[in-house]
């Protein structure tokens, strides 16, 4: 498929602690969907993830296929990001024994603005994770993930 | 006044503010003038309606408004309202679709510029056709083989035998259960992956606009007047495209109606062309008038290929044009069409706001006053006793070849030109394939030559096959 030219081409940066603070409630959370929000800072095309906080999926029903967050965290989310000095960047929620890939649902309930990184969780298992950003289109473009470079 | 917190994915609407001071007396108020402030935020706020988007939470303090009086919820002086929006999501449609949709799919995603956005969208999209006889039927196998997400089919009919000579979506063990239950279990054996809902019912000006409402393209495949009218009202009301077709006999005819072109204008509708129907009985339908089987083959199919085109956004479609293709000659023709400003419907000045009595409109009702009957039993009762009366065959030559009962035979066209044939001094039984025109006949020679002693034969040849002389052979 042919690029637009409003599609971002931006990257996001995950710090190690919150790398392995997503990975370990996506994996503990398993066969549920896990949910939280990252915090960090934003410099032209680099998003840095600083920190993340962890939030109840508030599904109510099956939560291995959905996830949920209530308004009340949300909200928690923004004093958090104003308090600390940080911009709220987006959220990471799991697909457990699904790819990294935003389904129809995540895409209809997506902000803009927002990275939404995905962890796959195969059998119990961190296989991989991958974030998306809508465009001006409301289509999801992905983020390259640079979790090579270590951030302070 | 009140403090309105504006979350992070929509400050960049609000030049990057995160507070904003807005005066109004009520939640309604202070969106409001928010949105006026604000253009860019209005459409992620409200929805074409003017509602608050149900993914959108609005807080007063620690309080959704859901909980207090929804946007009528009042606003003291320092007031904080926080514009809350919903974090969802979840695997639940996996990638859209599954290892063996996009094998199956695989035709369509190679080519260039069809691709797997097109195969997304035809996945997404949800299409309703009216009518599941000889145009529905290919129109609703390629549709499903295609992928159409969702697919609704109107149909009040049972599945005849007369039916299989084009109506290729069913087959013998199908006969006498309602066709639209035959084609779902067709459509399903052929493309799991997809939703069929069925609606075992007449489209009426009462449901139309209500099932319209559920889906994006409506196709037509109907044969009659008032439902044409009916299907092409409603989509214009309820702001739906339309893809038309009709065929009669070796002549087809496609369109797209009312389909908004890149700048939201909407394409030219059926009314456009026709304000008004023809005199009833002018134009007969299938069942009266013959239709060569392949021909609704050819003609549903490339319906199907325009509401493909309508989905996908690939191509230009027939809006603003009429095609029409005649099987003897090969000729295919395709006139530009334009909007009408007369149009009653969306014209300049409407005259149509809802939908009306189609059958009335039609002149189906008026004109259609009753004839005298007679049941294929009581005629065979005067057979039996010997009673005199004079049966008559309305039908053509070639029908009459084929099987007939023995009556005279004076087909429909020349009833007028042969009517000192027909007898004054004793009952006259008029008879047809299934009734229709049998009673047309009845009424001219009633209107025209003041015949009094003149009976409709209920159900026609046909009719009296199955009651009296299932021997027969029937078409």
């Amino acid at each position: 498929m042919a690029k637009s030219s409003n599609e971002y081409y931006s990257m996001l940066q995950i710090s190690d602690s919150a790398l392995e603070n997503m990975i370990n409630d996506a994996v503990s959370s398993f066969p549920d969907e896990c949910c939280g929000f990252m915090f960090g800072t934003e410099d032209e095309d680099v998003r840095k993830v600083r920190e993340i906080t962890i939030v109840a999926n508030a599904k109510e029903g099956d939560k291995r296929r959905r996830f949920q967050v209530s308004p009340v965290d949300y909200m928690k989310a923004e004093h958090y990001a104003e308090a600390n000095g940080f911009l709220l960047l987006g959220i990471y929620h799991s697909h457990p024994n699904h790819p990294a890939i935003p389904s129809e649902h995540d895409r209809v309930a997506a902000q803009p603005y927002f990275s939404y990184v995905i962890l796959s969780i195969l059998d119990g298992v961190y296989a991989g994770l991958r974030s998306w950003r809508l465009n001006e289109e409301a289509l999801f473009v992905e983020e390259t993930i640079n979790d090579h470079q270590t951030i302070q | 006044m009140a403090t309105v917190i504006i979350p992070t994915p929509l400050r960049k609407f609000t030049n990057n503010s995160s507070r904003l001071n807005i005066s109004g007396a009520s939640v309604k108020e202070v969106i409001g003038d928010l949105s006026l402030n604000f253009p860019d935020l209005k459409k992620h706020l409200l929805d074409e309606k003017g509602d608050i988007r149900s993914f959108v939470n609005i807080f007063v303090g620690d309080e959704d408004i859901r909980n207090l009086q929804q946007e009528h919820t009042a606003l003291k002086e320092d007031t904080v309202v926080s514009i809350v929006p919903a974090i969802a999501g979840g695997s639940e449609a996996g990638s859209l679709f599954s290892r063996e949709e996009l094998a199956r799919y695989n035709r369509h995603i190679i080519i260039d510029g069809f691709g797997l956005e097109a195969q997304t969208k035809l996945k997404q999209s949800k299409v309703l056709i009216i009518g599941s006889g000889g145009l529905g039927s290919p129109a609703l196998l390629y549709l499903a083989a295609a992928g159409v997400g969702t697919i609704g089919i109107v149909d009040f009919d049972v599945v005849d035998d007369s039916n299989l000579q084009r109506q290729v979506i069913f087959g013998v063990d199908e006969i006498g259960i309602p066709k639209v239950v035959a084609a779902k279990k067709r459509l399903k054996a052929l493309n799991p992956f997809i939703e069929v809902k069925i609606y075992n019912t007449q489209l009426t000006s009462q449901n139309a606009l209500e099932l319209f409402s559920e889906y994006d393209v409506i196709a037509d495949g109907t044969d009659n007047f008032p439902t044409r009218y009916l299907v092409n009202d409603a989509s214009v009301l309820a702001g739906k495209p339309n893809v038309y077709a009709s065929i009669f006999q070796f002549e087809g005819q496609v369109s797209v109606f009312n389909h908004r072109d890149a700048q939201g204008e909407p394409g030219p509708n059926y009314r456009d062309l026709y304000p008004t129907p023809p005199p009833p009985g002018l134009v007969p339908n299938c069942a009266e008038g013959g239709v060569l089987g392949v021909l609704p083959g050819i003609i549903g199919s490339l319906q199907a290929l325009e509401v493909i085109k309508i989905i996908t956004g690939v191509g230009d479609t027939l809006s603003g044009r009429f095609f029409t293709f005649d099987a003897l000659t090969f000729e295919t023709r395709t006139f530009n069409i334009k909007r009408n400003k007369a149009n009653p419907l969306n014209g300049e000045n409407p005259t149509i706001t809802a939908l009306i009595d189609y059958e009335q409109f039609c002149g189906v009702k008026a004109v259609e006053r009753p004839v005298k009957e007679i049941s294929a039993s009581q005629l065979y009762d005067w057979q039996v006793k010997g009673e005199p009366f004079q049966l008559i065959d309305v039908r053509e030559q070639s029908e009459y070849d084929l099987v007939n009962i023995g009556g005279e035979l004076i087909p429909l066209g020349t009833i007028g030109e042969n009517a000192d044939r027909v007898a004054r001094d004793r009952k006259v039984v008029v008879h047809c394939k299934m009734g229709g025109r049998s009673a047309k006949a009845i009424r001219e020679l009633e209107e025209k030559f003041g015949f009094d002693n003149l009976y409709n034969l209920k159900g026609g040849i046909l009719g009296y096959i199955d009651e009296v002389q299932p021997e027969l052979t029937k078409y």
